[in-house]
């Protein structure tokens, strides 16, 4: 089974310049969509009044945007692609966050190493083992639980739900219920001064990996041809499998990349946060769900452009007004869905 | 009533008998079992009961998946600890409570359903999931009025108190308090409520909801207003989970996070209906028997296990007794799977309409 065809035919290329005729930006909804995140962090200027807690609320808002997108991506693509509905998404970021968790304390060496590109690796190296791990758990999730249930959104809750449920006791099994604390590396501890403003360096570093990763998965959706694929899966299924493409299999992947991604966000945020619970998944799941929800499901443009908002928006609440922090998320979440039922940048609903 | 009755009940014999058994020995338990942990344990049962078939209700008639049912829950116990707590104990302030936990629970089922159900019902699961987790939040930082994290204990009308004695001898061996009083209060109640739930499935309601289950284009194109109808299903069960929030509180003389709001409790109600049989109602009984059961003893057995494997420390970690929800976890997979219509749908059919298959 191959996930596309790998024998280009002349005709079968991908067709070069944009589909669609170029349109105003008044009818664009994802331009109108991404003018929210300016929008927010101005409003939010206006109201903090003083620049310096702004720039690091921004940052901060940034960086924790970035790490809900990564956590996001994989759960909204696999519902876009495939209808599935993934409530065993918040294993794999557990599951990251533990794994990368252990093989960083084992590497005491480099961890506690004052040198940037020492702690860059062991954060790497953990960053992979995760990866893998979590791709690897998300297959056999995959095939043992969501395969039979294609179609029914009833019994991929359900059967999703329940998949939480044992991985979450088995992390309880391998690394026992207590929290685990780790500080973070020397080099990524404390900010860097610019011009008598402070940014802290985790955040920075979160923003430009985060940043990195939404381009280089615009690059493989827009320039590849399994972009292509995944894109016209996501628009209409049926046609695609019609051309002879293995759409199952290449849902497999985007699966599993998917949960590799759910990892990596879980690890970068037990680092940010230094501490780690076994709950850690559950929580974030909800947040994933409303950033997933306000992006409008299986649109990954959305889902950055929401992650951004969510992230910037419970930030500053957190600074005006910290008891409104988590339901501010949900009242945007409100407030979107009244103004557009499916989401800020809606899939077409072509063909599904 | 009774025809309701005739209508829905498993056509089974074995499970019939085993229904009438956790009943009877429900309703018997000061006289059948010993000590005040029983008496817990029946008055939990029979409060819990009524909860999963109140979610069932949603889940097992209507197809919608809320993760917000222990919210409403929540909202008739706490009602119910506030008002204690804010003023004297007595039968009025409850009904007052009574009715302010019912309204507060279908304005917010409401302004739910409005927001998720008309857009697409698997919405309705994060939305609603989302919202139980921020009320989780707001209770804990709302700590004048409900305690916090701590919870709240309260102190009941005297008549529900062990200390209220009306008679000095002893019937049959058991001596009539208060305590005596609420079990029955709250059991009689339970049993109440789970009739008029089957009352409602046997109506002509409860067969359209049945419909928009099985094929919600169908009904629609019959004629049935889709929304009204969920919404309507979606109020009715959180109703029920108030009520059952109010008898938790009435029973349990404390009202916190961790007994009546959490997680865990709602994915405990998740296992009670997946596990007694979606959309039979009376799997819900059997259902709860067998999670309550099972967070008793199944403890137990597992401690023992672990001990036996104590030199395998995975494997031993695996029988710890607190990880007893990974087995039920699997167990629930199983049924998912293998019988989705549970314990209840597995081994009988019920000669109405619940007969039908799903595909």
């Amino acid at each position: 089974m191959t996930a596309y065809r790998s024998s280009d035919t002349p005709e079968a290329t991908a067709p070069t310049g944009p589909l669609k005729p170029r349109t105003h930006w008044r009818q664009r909804r994802d331009v109108q969509a991404a003018a929210l995140v300016p929008l927010v962090a101005l409003v939010a200027a206006v109201l903090i009044g003083d620049l310096n807690a702004w720039l690091t609320l921004t940052l901060a808002g940034l960086a924790m945007g970035m790490m809900l997108f990564i956590m996001t991506s994989g759960f909204t693509l696999v519902f876009g692609l495939m209808d599935v509905l993934n409530f065993g998404h918040g294993a794999f970021i557990s599951l990251g966050a533990f794994c990368g968790f252990s093989v960083m304390l084992s590497m005491d060496g480099w961890r506690l190493s004052e040198s940037l590109w020492l702690n860059l690796g062991a954060f790497g190296a953990a960053a992979i083992v995760a990866m893998t791990a979590a791709a690897l758990m998300s297959w056999l999730f995959e095939r043992i639980l969501v395969r039979r249930v294609y179609g029914d959104h009833l019994m991929q809750i359900l059967i999703t739900m329940g998949g939480l449920i044992v991985a979450e006791q088995l992390i309880y099994v391998f690394w026992g219920g207590h929290d685990i604390p780790m500080l973070k590396p020397p080099a990524f501890q404390g900010g860097v001064q610019w011009g008598g403003l402070v940014f802290e360096k985790y955040r920075l570093l979160a923003v430009v990996l985060g940043g990195l990763l939404f381009i280089g998965l615009l690059l493989v959706f827009k320039k590849t041809r399994l972009g292509l694929l995944i894109r016209a899966g996501v628009e209409n299924r049926e046609m695609v499998e019609s051309f002879g493409y293995n759409v199952r299999c290449l849902f497999v992947l985007v699966f599993m990349a998917g949960s590799a991604l759910a990892a990596l966000g879980g690890i970068m945020w037990g680092v940010y946060d230094e501490v780690i619970t076994p709950h850690l998944g559950q929580s974030l799941m909800i947040t994933v769900f409303i950033v997933a929800i306000i992006g409008g499901l299986g649109s990954i443009e959305g889902c950055f452009i929401a992650a951004l908002v969510v992230g910037l928006l419970s930030n500053y609440i957190g600074f005006l007004a910290p008891k409104l922090a988590l339901v501010s998320t949900i009242g945007l979440m409100v407030v979107v869905l009244l103004w557009r039922p499916q989401g800020l940048v809606p899939v077409s609903e072509g063909g599904k | 009533m009774f025809q309701a009755l005739r209508d829905t009940l498993p056509s089974n014999r074995w499970i019939r008998g085993l229904l009438l058994i956790i009943v009877v020995s429900i309703v018997l338990t000061p006289w059948l079992f010993e000590g005040t942990r029983a008496l817990d344990t029946a008055a939990r049962l029979s409060i819990f009961i009524v909860l999963a078939a109140s979610y069932d209700l949603l889940l097992g008639y209507t197809g919608v998946v809320s993760f917000a049912h222990a919210l409403f829950f929540g909202i008739g116990a706490y009602s119910v600890a506030i008002a204690f707590d804010q003023f004297a104990p007595g039968f009025g302030v409850l009904a007052i409570a009574i009715v302010a936990g019912l309204s507060v629970s279908l304005i917010v089922a409401f302004v739910m359903g409005l927001v998720s159900l008309r857009v697409k019902t698997i919405f309705y699961a994060m939305i609603t999931l989302a919202v139980a987790s921020a009320a989780t939040v707001l209770v804990s930082q709302f700590y004048h009025l409900t305690g916090g994290e701590d919870g709240l204990t309260y102190r009941l009308p005297r008549v529900l108190t062990p200390a209220f004695r009306p008679f000095d001898e002893p019937l049959f061996g058991v001596r009539l308090t208060g305590k005596l009083f609420n079990f029955y209060t709250v059991v009689f109640v339970a049993i109440l409520l789970f009739l008029v739930m089957v009352r409602i499935v046997a109506s002509p309601f409860g067969r359209v909801l049945k419909a928009l289950r099985e094929n919600d284009f169908r009904a629609e194109a019959i004629g049935y207003n889709t929304l009204v109808y969920r919404t309507t299903a979606t109020l009715l069960s959180a109703a029920f989970a108030t009520l059952a929030g109010v008898l938790m509180a009435i029973w349990l003389r404390y009202t916190g996070p961790d007994s009546v709001l959490s997680l865990d409790i709602m994915i405990d109600v998740l296992l009670m209906v997946v596990i007694g049989g979606m959309g039979t109602l009376y799997g819900a009984i059997i259902g709860a028997t067998v999670l309550l059961l099972a967070q008793m003893y199944l403890q137990t057995l597992m401690g023992s296990t672990q001990e036996a494997l104590g030199g395998w420390p995975i494997l031993a970690n695996l029988f710890d007794p607190n990880r007893w929800l990974l087995w039920l976890g699997l167990l629930f997979i199983a049924s998912v799977y293998f019988f989705p219509q549970g314990i209840v749908g597995r081994f009988s059919r019920a000669r109405s309409a619940a007969a039908e298959v799903r595909p």
